[in-house]
């Protein structure tokens, strides 16, 4: 196995693994500082941030040559024998040259810098600058320019060029270039063709200085004050991985999580700047029970019981499962209609499509099925048993008088079904929904219950890949409402506060699909389809035959 | 010396040089059909390896052995660029030839073909020589319907396409890989090597880069042979084992305060100051000079008492320059300040840093910023020591950058503050005798871009 020296301490690489000198440091607990390097984008090895000492181990005598000059850590691919020397009297001149060199002209705005708190220019300077401002000081201006999507703080950039290769690598609809030369490169988008795509916001990460800034989180927050939760977004079919970032239950910025099976390091602006519904003030909240003179709020004990006994005294109850439930929540809700009701009726609710599916040349792909679970509250559907109905189905046997009870169990985020199928589903003499906005049906139902979104429960979700992955609560639902998980399990008598850890071992003991999930659930997820790839033992036994 | 006979220059004095009824008169074209008939590719290397004609761009690279990297199985193609940017200040000597007689030009660079096994040449030509690309042009269209160039070359087999590609002006874009971006159509930033070009250069194909007198040179060689190419110049120095010599004729371009500015053909080897006094006409005006830039602004600057250096590829190097660059000697008079040199140079730089770096962008444009502000009166003592630090961080082989500008940039600051350092502190005293940084607005920033209002300083006087 070829071994790397980095600063003293051998490191073993896999045979054929291609890394570079930073992500080989990385390994031994070594931070090289960089700027310009991205594990996501191509290599220019321009911002010199990560210069290094670099040299060979002769295998026979042990005897190390350096090379007389500093090489770019990014650029610098490892192989057996390498020696890279990181914290030599050189190699920190050369950073504080850098330093020294970036901060020439850049802004000391970081007051009123959105970036202040996650900014690698001030991170670096404190760890690798100098002491002392040698440079004349002249006077500091801060030049906004709107570009597009996002506003471009000119004087703030360090030319570093991840943003361009973004644009040209990733979404590649390249509107971003360096114009001029020199000292008088800027980034630029070409008139009338601004900055405008749908991964547009990824460069604000990218960037990592406060050049370029985030129209809707721009003087937001200080970034200090927010707190982040690993998540998953909710609003496609992809589920990418997101860090859910708040303060005070109210979500402030939605970025994405390194998550190489999903998204790797990117995620789309409809799930980066979808999050305000979260906080829409339209939002259903507590539970509403309809009465002769209208409608008025009960409170969740009297609901669950009203929910309970309708279902128990119904000739043939359906309760209607929507693909923006986690699996938890379909799980026991599903299981609990099936425990109250023998000949209940389980449905799936309507799945949200929008155009095809929009793919990246970087390979991002954002699902045109714009609902987050679908292929797991389906396995949870089938799983349990007998009379799964598509919605169609589901609604014409409501029309036709077959069902009697209905609970609906939506939380679309937008509207999901028109007036006349409201109109069917009322059909039934009783029916509970719970949901996130009024929709059509909102208005008629019996009980209308306050339902959590994505941000306010935790659970999982099956993506469109097959991955199960975790989602943490990041904000408390509104007052009043509840997630749907927390409902059910306490309807199906379990004690205590809702758990649904427990509740998706209990699922991955119950179902095969979910299988691979019964153990911990790693930052990114798990493949459902490991256990299926497996040739079972008679297809073993068969291909050896 | 006294039996030097000019061989670059030879035809340039002919009336219609540039056509090729005139070189073919003089016996152009002779030697590619020999060579097309009787020498193979690898005949035509070893002969241009065992010359050790090392380019003649700047660096010094040996050809040959540059040739020789090209893989030897590659099923192609294989291309030759032909580096004809010439923007090192005080250099010309490639416009000489391109637009006297862009026919040996030609003829070098279809032997150069053959010998590389490239099936297509560009001529990576800069903006600013018009003339050189109508004659170049010309001389291509000639060179095509006469059949040096085409399909089946002299029904040899060896077919060669050659275009000229003009680029829009900037140093970069003589740097080797520079100029292979800019041909394929992007921003020339140098590319990060290793891969090497003749590895992995134009279009991603194994790619030669050769300046149009290195070229030049080799129809030369393959004309009179390895032994007379090395009868001319230097042989290596004994007491330097990396040293393979400095063979052969090579141009010199004298410009600045001498009588008789102009190019001129002279052995390798030649004394600087026989360079200057002989072809040279002298410094004007009765002067004495000063200060002598040997190869081009990067090289640095030589003092009035070091001007016997001998102007090969290692005499410079041993009086403190960056080496024989391109031949382009800057000769200043006793009048000239050097602030004004060190100014030039720092503005030339700046302006020319591709940007892509982070010690060149900034580093050259904090050189100039404190350059500027000494010149304006405001410099104080320390600034020298700045400067050198500056200068040390950016660049002194080995640089800290992606390609060689920036070792470019610091040469001259380095080399004028070690050898006139004296002049420069009497100038810092002399215009700013309390030593203090004032308080007064420091110059614009300004790296000579085209709003620059400041008048450049002209070698004039």
């Amino acid at each position: 196995m070829p071994v790397v020296i980095v600063d003293g301490k051998e490191i073993e690489v896999r045979a054929g693994e291609r890394l570079n000198a930073i992500e080989v440091a990385a390994r031994a607990g070594v931070q090289i500082p960089h700027y310009c390097w991205h594990p996501g984008l191509s290599v220019v090895a321009s911002c010199r941030m990560c210069l290094i000492e670099m040299g060979t181990r002769d295998p026979q005598t042990g005897n190390v040559v350096m090379l007389p000059k500093l090489v770019p850590a990014c650029n610098t691919l490892v192989r057996d024998g390498m020696v890279i020397v990181t914290n030599t009297e050189k190699v920190a001149r050369a950073r504080a040259m850098v330093e020294e060199d970036l901060l020439l002209r850049h802004p000391i705005d970081c007051p009123i810098c959105d970036k202040a708190g996650e900014c690698r220019l001030q991170d670096y300077h404190f760890q690798y600058g100098q002491g002392e401002r040698r440079a004349d000081i002249r006077p500091i201006t801060s030049r906004k320019r709107d570009i597009g999507d996002l506003f471009l703080f000119v004087d703030r950039c360090i030319m570093c060029s991840r943003c361009v290769r973004f644009t040209r690598e990733i979404s590649g609809t390249s509107e971003l270039m360096i114009v001029n030369r020199g000292t008088h490169e800027e980034i630029d988008v070409l008139p009338d063709v601004p900055l405008h795509n749908k991964l547009s916001g990824n460069v604000v990460d990218l960037c990592p200085v406060g050049a370029l800034a985030d129209k809707d989180f721009l003087y937001r927050q200080r970034v200090w004050y927010l707190r982040r939760k690993a998540s998953v977004c909710g609003l496609c079919a992809t589920g990418c991985s997101i860090w859910i970032e708040e303060n005070q239950d109210r979500v402030h910025r939605i970025k994405p999580r390194e998550n190489m099976f999903v998204n790797k390091w990117w995620i789309c602006n409809d799930g980066r700047y979808g999050y305000p519904f979260i906080h829409h003030p339209s939002r259903i909240r507590g539970v509403v029970r309809r009465t002769t003179s209208g409608q008025a709020a009960i409170g969740w004990t009297d609901a669950l019981r009203e929910i309970e006994e309708k279902v128990r005294t119904a000739a043939r109850p359906a309760m209607c499962l929507s693909p923006f439930l986690t699996n938890e929540e379909a799980y026991l809700a599903a299981r609990w209609m099936r425990n109250m009701h023998p000949d209940s009726v389980i449905a799936l609710g309507p799945v949200p499509r929008e155009g095809e599916d929009e793919r990246f040349p970087g390979g991002f792909v954002i699902s045109a099925e714009k609902c987050p679970n679908r292929l797991g509250v389906e396995a949870i559907a089938y799983g349990l048993g007998n009379g799964v109905l598509g919605w169609s189905d589901f609604l014409e046997e409501v029309a036709a008088g077959r069902i009697d009870r209905v609970i609906v169990l939506a939380g679309y985020i937008k509207p999901w079904l028109d007036e006349s199928q409201a109109e069917t589903v009322r059909k039934a003499n009783w029916v509970a929904l719970a949901d996130l906005f009024p929709s059509p049906l909102s208005g008629k139902v019996d009980l209308l219950l306050g339902m959590a979104t994505y941000a306010e429960h935790e659970g999982s979700y099956v993506n469109r890949s097959h991955r199960l992955q975790w989602l943490q609560r990041a904000v408390r639902p509104p007052l009043g409402s509840r997630c749907v998980g927390m409902v059910f399990w306490e309807l199906s008598g379990r004690t205590g506060v809702y758990q649904p850890r427990m509740v998706l071992a209990e699922l991955a003991a119950e179902l095969p699909y979910f299988s691979a999930a019964a153990g911990e659930i790693p930052d990114v997820g798990v493949d459902l389809r490991v256990n299926q790839l497996a040739p079972s033992t008679a297809e073993t036994q068969a291909s050896t035959a | 010396m006294e039996s030097f006979e000019p061989v670059l220059l030879a035809n340039i004095q002919r009336p219609d040089s540039h056509t090729l009824a005139v070189y073919e008169a003089t016996g152009g074209y002779q030697t590619l059909r020999r060579a097309l008939r009787e020498l193979s590719p690898a005949q035509v290397v070893d002969e241009v390896r065992r010359s050790g004609l090392r380019g003649r761009g700047g660096a010094g690279f040996p050809t040959g052995l540059k040739w020789s990297f090209l893989p030897a199985d590659h099923p192609g193609p294989i291309y030759l660029c032909v580096n004809a940017d010439e923007s090192e200040p005080g250099t010309f000597c490639n416009r000489v030839l391109m637009e006297l007689d862009p026919h040996q030009v030609l003829e070098g660079t279809i032997l150069s073909a053959y010998a590389t096994r490239a099936t297509t040449a560009y001529i990576y030509l800069r903006y600013e020589y018009p003339l050189a690309y109508r004659r170049l042009q010309a001389a291509i269209d000639e060179a095509y319907a006469a059949g040096y160039l085409g399909r089946n070359i002299l029904g040899s087999g060896f077919s060669l396409d050659v275009y000229i590609h003009r680029g829009a002006g900037a140093y970069i874009c003589g740097e080797e890989t520079g100029l292979i971006e800019s041909i394929e159509g992007k921003r020339a930033w140098p590319r990060s090597k290793p891969p090497f070009p003749a590895v992995e250069g134009l279009f991603r194909k194994p790619t030669v880069v050769n300046n149009v007198e290195t070229l030049a040179c080799v129809k030369h060689i393959i004309e009179r042979g390895a032994d007379w190419f090395r009868s001319i110049g230097v042989p290596p120095s004994p007491d330097d084992p990396r040293d393979p010599g400095s063979f052969g004729p090579k141009l010199f371009c004298i410009s600045g305060h001498v009588n008789k500015p102009g190019c001129y053909e002279a052995p390798l080897g030649i004394s600087c100051r026989e360079l200057i006094e002989k072809f040279g006409g002298g410094v004007w005006k009765g002067r004495r000079a000063k200060a002598v830039v040997p190869g081009g602004l990067s090289t640095g600057v030589l003092s009035v008492d070091e001007l016997d250096v001998p102007m090969d590829f290692v005499g410079p190097v041993q009086k403190g320059c960056l080496g024989l660059g391109t031949g382009g000697v800057i000769v200043m008079d006793e009048t000239y300040p050097m602030i004004e040199f060190l100014h030039n140079s720092c503005r030339f730089f700046a302006h020319e840093s591709c940007g892509q770096c982070t010690p060149c962008r900034e580093g050259t444009s904090w050189a100039l910023q404190i350059v500027r502000r000494i010149k304006a009166g405001r410099g104080r003592l320390v600034d020298l020591d700045l400067l050198l630090e500056i200068a040390d961080n950016i660049g002194i082989i080995p640089g800290t950058t992606i390609c060689g500008l920036a070792d470019g940039a610091a040469w001259p600051i380095k080399t004028a503050i070690r050898k006139f350092r004296e002049e420069l502190e009497d100038y810092i005293k002399r215009t700013n005798p309390t030593g203090y940084k004032t308080r007064r607005p420091v110059p614009a920033l300004d790296n000579g871009s085209p709003s620059h209002k400041e008048s450049p300083v002209s070698f004039q006087g």
